[in-house]
């Protein structure tokens, strides 16, 4: 390993226990190298120089005891400026929320604090984690380190874009329809959205509530486990996260029985998709697993039920931005114009356009049409994934039918940019855990396979996903970014 | 107006007394400095989410079984939509289609008529908005408004009637005895003045004859009335008004309308043709809330005695029906007289001290039964000094000035003022006879028939023992005094 900053967190921390390597060190690397890159790719909207720094200075003088309680220590983490940090600005990349600092910190913020994390900064997404693209940030472009005439995929994608072009070796996202597997997939890295429940919500700006869920981004499965550990957990903050109970006896060091879901191999699949995938299917057989041909019947009617709960959750959670207690505030003659003067002014077109779905869906007179039936999809999704988990230990797709697309290129068809979400939607409906690893090469451009796994499978569906790893020490990096 | 009957449903909502808010860990304490008592949750800040207070669902779930509710095991929660500057998420969490309670009654009595049952339709949870203070005299000259979210999500139950009710009179009976029923389960203040008691009255008025839906007349929502007494008087000044309407040839409009405490008068706040789309949704952050049906057993079990038995006692007791009434109504006057019969034997006799002479003196002294110079202790000794003959029913009510005054006991006042009532006859036999002795022309008076003069008689020894003496006893020394000296003559 040539740089400190190509390293994998694991490694870094086993170093800075060993005292090979300074904390001090490892941030001060980190921060050259986004100094370096990152005016090219754009991934972070605040850097925190002084505070992370601060941070490596004290944990430098830790005892190696002290360093081995901290399973984080010396690693620099970036976090999506979506999650609540009172030491940093948080924005959710939307003009209503400029400057704003959080009073209080996010429980996944303080367990990493608590972990020895080091947090450097808050990564670029789509306004409210809405976009698959990260086109829709109020702020900034952030480009795809494999090709910067290409978006990184959204909405994490800040964060997938900073752990691709190695200013980080961890971040955290959030994924409410794919946004943290699409952009790892974009990205060439590994990307997990957890059990619903299994990570605290608290303190993440919510998009929609029944939805979110907060996940690792990294270059390893690996790294991904070492995090996904420190944030998973119930939180009494969080009514809806699940009770501490061991994950199920993972699924793994036997002949599997793989699904295969028919719905999801169409002919929408790009050809280089296509390819990567097949190869990784052959490997899947080689190492001696059963692939088995099986249907996800409702997989149709996703995208649909997605658009409807999605946005009636997201025009309800986005409600109290109305200037009256913080946030931007456009001041009008009287309360109706300040409220649709400020939110006129501070909200993006994307966000608008899913607050007037979400408002429709909701309305009198549609609720029943819209948002009921949707639920009621939801539910026969869901028995789906429980169908076929009976028959099968684990599901394998492409996360997205196609690679990192270039910049504008679905503007203005939303709907062209909504169906690229068809693979991952399902899993937040479904509540179960999904990771999306890269598997290849195509065109220059990653390639992102999607392991999908019953609900509280995550360490197994961890284990799992590292069978497929060329090599779980050297990761194949872009070559786009140059230093 | 014989020509309608008049259709009124009522709704109440009650805050819950509890530690906490409804979904954070803020103080519910009233009249603290604005948003004092607030924290990111309650401030609808970014990221947050709500946790359910189990002590309001107790205390929602108690108030809903002593009214006769039947408690869902499954209900939930769900989300009520709409901005206003006091309400930080742009949503009430609240309970829409699926209430924790349903199907209850509260049983009025007319005077002289029979019971009447007024059903409730249902109970749910929900929390409370903040208050906005305006800067001005009305809210339509203010040049700002000022937001106080101390009592934002602080919890409240919402107890709504069926259309039940036919005269203001029966709707300040219900609210009494709803009232009265909640304030012995101690799960909130219920100060209407301060808000932690809050009316709604729906009123229509319904041709005789008329065989559609009571849902489908129009009718006038009187909203927010601070006092019992007020909702009476919005309920007869509508009545009025809207049979002065109909009788004009002319519709009722479905509207909101306020009360001016002033001229008892309403008026029109805002139509409800162009009515709010809520867009209620179930709460995303919550999970369903499942109540064992054997903890419902059991807290229905753990209820206090409710107005309905405590009265029912009272009178088999012996209490006048209205002193009973009284004591029935106002909780604190009830946990004072069954403390005070705990040292002093006389019910009936404690009954009537407390709801004449007491209460006087609490009012004017702006006290309460709870907070009251005299404890149901103190009474108590009084009345046993009465008992015993120690002091007349006059000297009691003056000791029992004394005791608010000074907030010594009985016996102190007494002992201090020297008002020890005279029982020695011996001595009180020596005031008599000087008496006598002054006063011949009124004896001699009394002598040939008239029997008023006694009384003066009577007076002037009153006088002499500085109204000590017992004026039984001084009855009988006079005409044993007087009859002797007839006999010597």
């Amino acid at each position: 390993m040539s740089e400190i900053w190509q390293c994998s967190a694991s490694g870094l921390h086993a170093e800075f226990v060993d005292g090979a390597l300074r904390a001090q060190d490892i941030v001060g690397a980190h921060l050259e190298r986004i100094d370096a890159v990152d005016s090219q790719i754009g991934a972070f909207l605040y850097v925190d120089r002084e505070g992370a720094m601060k941070t490596a200075r004290m944990q430098d003088d830790w005892s190696k005891v002290d360093r081995i309680h901290h399973p984080l220590s010396g690693v620099p983490v970036a976090l999506k400026d979506n999650l609540m940090t009172h030491t940093m600005p948080t924005t959710a990349g939307s003009k209503i929320l400029a400057k704003f600092i959080a009073p209080y910190d996010a429980t996944v913020v303080e367990r990493l604090g608590a972990a020895g994390a080091i947090m450097v900064g808050k990564t670029n997404l789509d306004e409210f984690a809405m976009g698959s693209s990260t086109e829709h940030s109020a702020w900034q472009k952030t480009r795809n380190p494999w090709d910067l005439t290409r978006v990184p995929g959204g909405s994490s994608g800040g964060s997938a874009a900073a752990v691709a072009s190695q200013m980080v070796p961890l971040a955290l996202g959030s994924d409410t329809g794919g946004s943290i597997r699409q952009p790892a997939a974009y990205c060439g890295i590994v990307g997990m959205k957890p059990t619903y429940g299994r990570v605290s919500r608290y303190g993440l700006i919510a998009f929609a509530s029944s939805l979110d869920q907060i996940g690792p981004l990294t270059r390893t499965v690996k790294d991904a486990e070492l995090l996904y550990r420190i944030i998973q957990g119930h939180d009494p903050r969080d009514s809806t996260s699940l009770p501490d109970t061991a994950d199920p006896f993972p699924m793994v060091g036997r002949p599997l029985r793989i699904g295969i879901p028919r719905e999801y191999f169409t002919d929408g699949i790009a050809p280089g998709v296509r390819t990567s995938v097949e190869d990784a299917l052959e490997r899947l057989k080689m190492l001696g697993h059963q692939l088995v041909d099986i249907s996800l019947p409702h997989t149709e009617y996703a995208i649909a039920t997605y658009y409807l709960i999605a946005p009636a959750e997201a025009s309800s959670n986005l409600a109290r931005y109305d200037g009256v207690r913080y946030g931007l505030r456009q001041a009008g003659t009287d309360l109706l114009t300040m409220y649709e003067t400020t939110r006129d002014q501070g909200f993006g077109d994307e966000v608008k356009r899913r607050i007037l779905l979400g408002t429709h869906a909701l309305s009198a007179g549609y609720y029943d049409a819209y948002y009921s039936t949707a639920q009621k999809v939801r539910t026969l999704i869901r028995r789906d994934f429980e169908e076929a988990f009976a028959e099968v230990d684990y599901i394998v797709t492409p996360t997205t039918p196609d690679q990192a697309f270039v910049f504008g290129e679905r503007d203005e068809d939303p709907i062209r940019m909504y169906l690229g979400d068809i693979f991952t939607v399902t899993a937040n409906l479904a509540g179960i855990p999904g990771l999306s690893m890269p598997i290849g090469v195509q065109n220059g451009l990653p390639v992102g396979l999607q392991w999908l796994a019953p609900a509280m499978h995550d360490l197994s569906l961890l284990s799992v996903a590292r069978m497929l790893e060329m090599d779980p020490e050297e990761w194949i990096g872009p070559k786009g970014v140059k230093a | 107006m014989d020509r309608y009957e008049v259709i009124i449903g009522i709704e109440v909502h009650v805050e819950l007394k509890t530690q906490s808010k409804l979904f954070c860990g803020c103080a519910t304490r009233f009249g603290m400095e604005p948003n004092s008592e607030t924290c990111p949750v309650c401030l609808g800040m970014p990221g947050v989410l709500p946790v359910l207070n189990g002590e309001a669902i107790e205390m929602a779930v108690k108030s809903a079984l002593a009214l006769h509710c039947q408690v869902r095991p499954f209900s939930k929660f769900d989300r009520k939509q709409y901005f206003y500057p006091d309400l930080p998420k742009a949503y009430q969490i609240s309970q829409y289609d699926q209430p924790l309670a349903e199907w209850g009654w509260v049983e009025i009595r007319l005077s002289g008529g029979a019971p009447k049952k007024i059903r409730v339709r249902r109970i749910h949870v929900e929390e409370d908005a903040g208050k906005l203070n305006h800067m001005g005299q009305r809210l339509g000259d203010a040049v700002g408004s000022l937001v106080d979210l101390n009592r934002a999500g602080v919890p409240l139950i919402e107890i709504v009637s069926e259309p039940d009710l036919r005269s203001a009179e029966e709707a300040r009976l219900y609210l009494t005895e709803l009232r009265a029923t909640l304030s012995y389960l101690d799960v909130s203040d219920l100060r209407m003045q301060e808000g932690s008691m809050r009316c709604d009255a729906n009123v229509s008025l319904k041709p005789v004859g008329y065989q559609g839906s009571l849902e489908d007349l129009p009718r006038v929502e009187i909203k927010n009335v601070n006092s019992i007494r007020n909702v009476q008087r919005g309920i007869d000044y509508e009545v009025a008004r809207q049979s002065e309407v109909l009788q004009a040839g002319q519709r009722i409009i479905k509207e909101t309308r306020g009360l001016d405490d002033a001229t008892g008068r309403t008026y029109s706040q805002r139509s409800k043709e162009e009515a709010n789309d809520y867009r209620y949704f179930p709460e995303p952050d919550l999970p369903p809330l499942v109540l064992e049906p054997a903890w419902i057993d059991e807290v229905s079990h753990h209820l206090p005695d409710l107005p309905a038995t405590i009265r029912q006692n009272l009178m088999a007791r012996g209490l006048p029906e209205q002193d009973a009434e009284v004591l029935v109504q106002d909780r604190e006057a009830y946990d004072y007289w069954s403390k005070a019969i705990h040292y002093h034997a006389d019910e009936k006799l404690v009954a009537n001290w407390m709801l004449s002479d007491v209460a006087r003196l609490i009012n004017a002294r702006q006290e309460s039964y709870a907070r009251c110079s005299v404890g149901p202790q103190g009474l108590a000794e009084l009345l046993d000094l009465m008992a015993d003959g120690t002091l007349s029913g006059r000297m009691a009510k003056e000791v029992l000035e004394g005791m608010f005054e000074t907030k010594e006991t009985a016996r102190e006042v007494v002992k201090a003022r020297g008002l020890n009532q005279i029982t020695d006859t011996g001595a009180l036999m020596e005031v008599v006879k000087t008496v006598v002795a002054d006063h011949a022309v009124v004896v001699a008076d009394y002598r040939s028939g008239k029997d008023k003069a006694l009384a003066f008689l009577v007076g002037q020894v009153m006088k002499a023992t500085r109204g000590q003496a017992k004026p039984g006893l001084v009855n009988t020394l006079l005409k044993e005094a007087i009859g002797r000296e007839d006999l010597t003559t």
